[in-house]
């Protein structure tokens, strides 16, 4: 789910307010857009550049697939998006919209599935890989929060996960690529299939895991993580939310004893994983497990 | 958005699943004279938490002036902090069995998940844990639908007529939970009644909250969450703010960020006041979040933690600042910024009140709960 450098972008709902301002950060840091999409505005040029009704039209006018889809509109719109992303032979989609019904994104992770596609959110922040490119709302152009390097950053949140890189990068250390999961109960990678992705990457040497409270994707990571050699830190959000209440994110609340602090903590020390109490200390392990 | 069981069940009525007859009393009357109706009923307190049998929330009656006493004890109570304001009078109906029937959003398979146990009237906690061998668990593929087949093989040791009927209420409960968007839609118990037919004698619905805007007017039936009068000016200005008992005020953004300044502030021997994240769309609310964290009385100090992704730290201090003077803080109040817009949310933050941003945020979060001891 790492987006290289060489890959194009299309963006779908290119012409609204947020899709602009980045998609016009993401052109300038690197990121090979070659135009938008948008069923009423097609034929139209934005940031000067080509407007197509569909991403099956958009497919048309290309020599080679397209690398990988940004998906920006509003709610209702998403799962007809990501339906005509696949149909247009995209396999890989990241959805930054939030607030889609859980019942469309049920549907297209079955569509994407049948497909073979990667789907990145919803409402995830994006992907970032320094010094190549980056698909998403991230700050990837703030030198003080990335530097290329070889520590692979996993978080559903996009504020901390935002945190998490300024740490490691004001703490001496790069960043091979950070990838956001998203906020949502139902999300198409799962923190789990981003440690495989990390666990896999030549370029990553070592791993922070941002987890959260909630749901059992903590949980079901540490099962993988047992199995890498890689060094993993992780920090996870929410030791002082009080239980049964939503935490902002949808998935982030403790139902009973499922999704709790405690639980997750246990799981990830048990697969050989740090937990630290706060992200400031997150780097200083990682050289400490990078160098032992 | 929950709903209370009297506002699920007529859901359930609308896919053709039974349910018992009755209606809605908010005072130990109107009870009486649904019970005159109805005959011997039950008396079922209405508030949107489980376990309220155990709180004593729910009463057989047997005649209306019984039906006339329980309500009007039923309706002295606060249920889990929620007082009761209207019960549910329903028919008896003579069981021969009790189930367990739901189906949800499954984060793990990443669809609708069908439960189901020949063992009910307990909550699936207890289920899971006391026969987890009985718990069928039938994932689903939304876009098939649940499949007779698949549902034919997953329900087993259950026979004749009443095979039949409950086979079809589980193809219903399936519909109701797919026209209705819900989260989770659970019968507990769905009971075989004597002549083999299955009703549902209690409902549980969870409508998904990102759902709302296209179910029309169902959630004007939802019950409305337990707010403090802070929480619910957060909600209607547009942003999440959750009242905590602490004297460290917090004003973050992003849900993942807001929780770890909380964490930190626990970390560093400190309590939250509140979360309030102005993340997301909501990062342009800086000058109604002030007013907001600062209006609760145990704020002792204040931390503001922007760490920028989409929301723009520059947005969101210009928001801040701009509400300062007509605000006008009493309490000191502590700066950590990074990330998108920084060095024009530092420059702002210098011109305004001459202020600086702590080097990390947990330089800023030591001094804050310093300041509130």
């Amino acid at each position: 789910m790492i987006v290289r450098g060489p890959e194009t972008v299309l963006v779908q709902g290119i012409t609204g307010r947020q899709a602009t301002f980045w998609s016009e950060r993401m052109t300038e840091y690197g990121t090979r857009i070659i135009g938008g999409v948008n069923p009423k505005k097609a034929g139209i040029e934005h940031l000067g550049l080509p407007v197509w009704g569909s991403a099956k039209d958009a497919a048309k006018d290309q020599d080679k697939a397209i690398g990988c889809s940004c998906v920006i509109v509003p709610p209702p719109g998403v799962k007809s998006s990501v339906l005509d992303a696949l149909e247009a032979g995209i396999r890989k989609i990241v959805i930054l919209t939030e607030h889609v019904p859980v019942h469309d994104v049920m549907y297209f992770l079955s569509a994407a599935r049948e497909a073979g596609a990667c789907v990145v959110g919803p409402n995830t922040a994006g992907i970032v890989t320094p010094g190549e490119c980056f698909v998403g709302f991230m700050p990837a152009f703030n030198e003080r929060v990335f530097k290329p390097g070889s520590v692979g950053v996993i978080s559903r949140s996009g504020s901390l996960g935002t945190l998490v890189c300024l740490d490691m990068v004001q703490a001496g250390l790069g960043i091979s690529a950070f990838i956001g999961i998203g906020g949502d109960p139902v999300i198409g990678t799962t923190t789990r299939d981003a440690l495989e992705c990390f666990d896999k990457d030549k370029k990553t040497e070592g791993i922070a895991l941002i987890g959260e409270i909630g749901g059992s994707m903590e949980e079901d990571a540490a099962e993988y993580a047992r199995t890498m050699s890689k060094p993993i830190v992780s920090f996870m959000a929410g030791a002082a939310s009080p239980p049964g209440k939503k935490m902002g994110h949808a998935g982030a609340i403790v139902m009973g004893d499922k999704g709790s602090y405690a639980g997750k903590k246990k799981a990830l020390e048990g697969a050989g994983v740090s937990v630290l109490p706060t992200p400031s200390m997150l780097p200083d392990a990682l050289k400490e497990r990078l160098s032992g | 958005m929950n709903f209370e069981e009297h506002a699920a069940k007529p859901l359930l009525k609308a896919v053709g699943i039974a349910v018992p007859d009755g209606g809605l009393a908010r005072s130990g009357d109107e009870a009486a004279a649904l019970a005159e109706k109805i005959g011997a009923c039950v008396v079922k307190a209405q508030v949107p938490t489980g376990k309220r049998g155990k709180a004593g929330g729910i009463a057989l009656a047997a005649t209306p002036d019984e039906a006339r006493g329980e309500a009007a004890r039923i309706l002295a109570l606060e249920i889990a902090g929620f007082p009761v304001n209207s019960v549910l009078v329903e028919q008896q109906v003579p069981i021969t069995k009790e189930f367990y029937a739901a189906v949800l959003n499954d984060s793990d398979t990443k669809g609708p998940l069908l439960l189901f146990s020949a063992e009910g009237g307990m909550d699936i906690e207890e289920i899971a844990q006391k026969h987890p061998g009985a718990l069928v668990r039938l994932p689903i593929d939304i876009r098939k639908g649940l499949e007779a087949d698949a549902l034919e093989v997953a329900i087993p040791d259950i026979d004749g007529a009443e095979r039949a009927a409950l086979l079809d209420t589980l193809t219903r409960l399936y519909q109701a939970y797919i026209e209705n968007d819900a989260e989770l839609m659970e019968i507990n118990p769905l009971v075989a009644a004597q002549d083999g037919k299955t009703i549902a004698l209690d409902c549980k619905f969870i409508l998904d909250d990102s759902a709302i805007r296209r179910q029309g007017d169902l959630a004007d039936s939802g019950a409305p969450e337990k707010l403090t009068e802070l929480e619910s000016r957060g909600q209607e200005i547009g942003f999440k703010y959750i009242e905590l008992e602490g004297n460290v005020g917090v004003l973050s953004n992003g849900a993942g960020l807001t929780m770890t300044t909380m964490d930190a502030i626990s970390h560093y021997g400190g309590t939250p006041a509140n979360f309030l994240e102005i993340g997301g769309n909501a990062f342009v609310l800086g000058k109604q979040a002030l007013e907001v964290v600062l209006a609760n009385p145990r704020v002792k100090s204040l931390l503001i933690n922007f760490c920028g992704a989409i929301a723009r730290t520059d947005v969101m201090t210009g928001g801040v600042l701009e509400a300062w003077d007509e605000v006008n803080p009493q309490v000191p109040v502590f700066w950590s910024i990074s990330g998108t817009g920084e060095d024009e949310a530092r420059a702002m933050l210098k011109d305004k009140l001459g202020a600086t941003s702590y080097p990390t945020m947990d330089e800023a979060v030591r001094a804050a709960v310093e300041a509130a001891k």
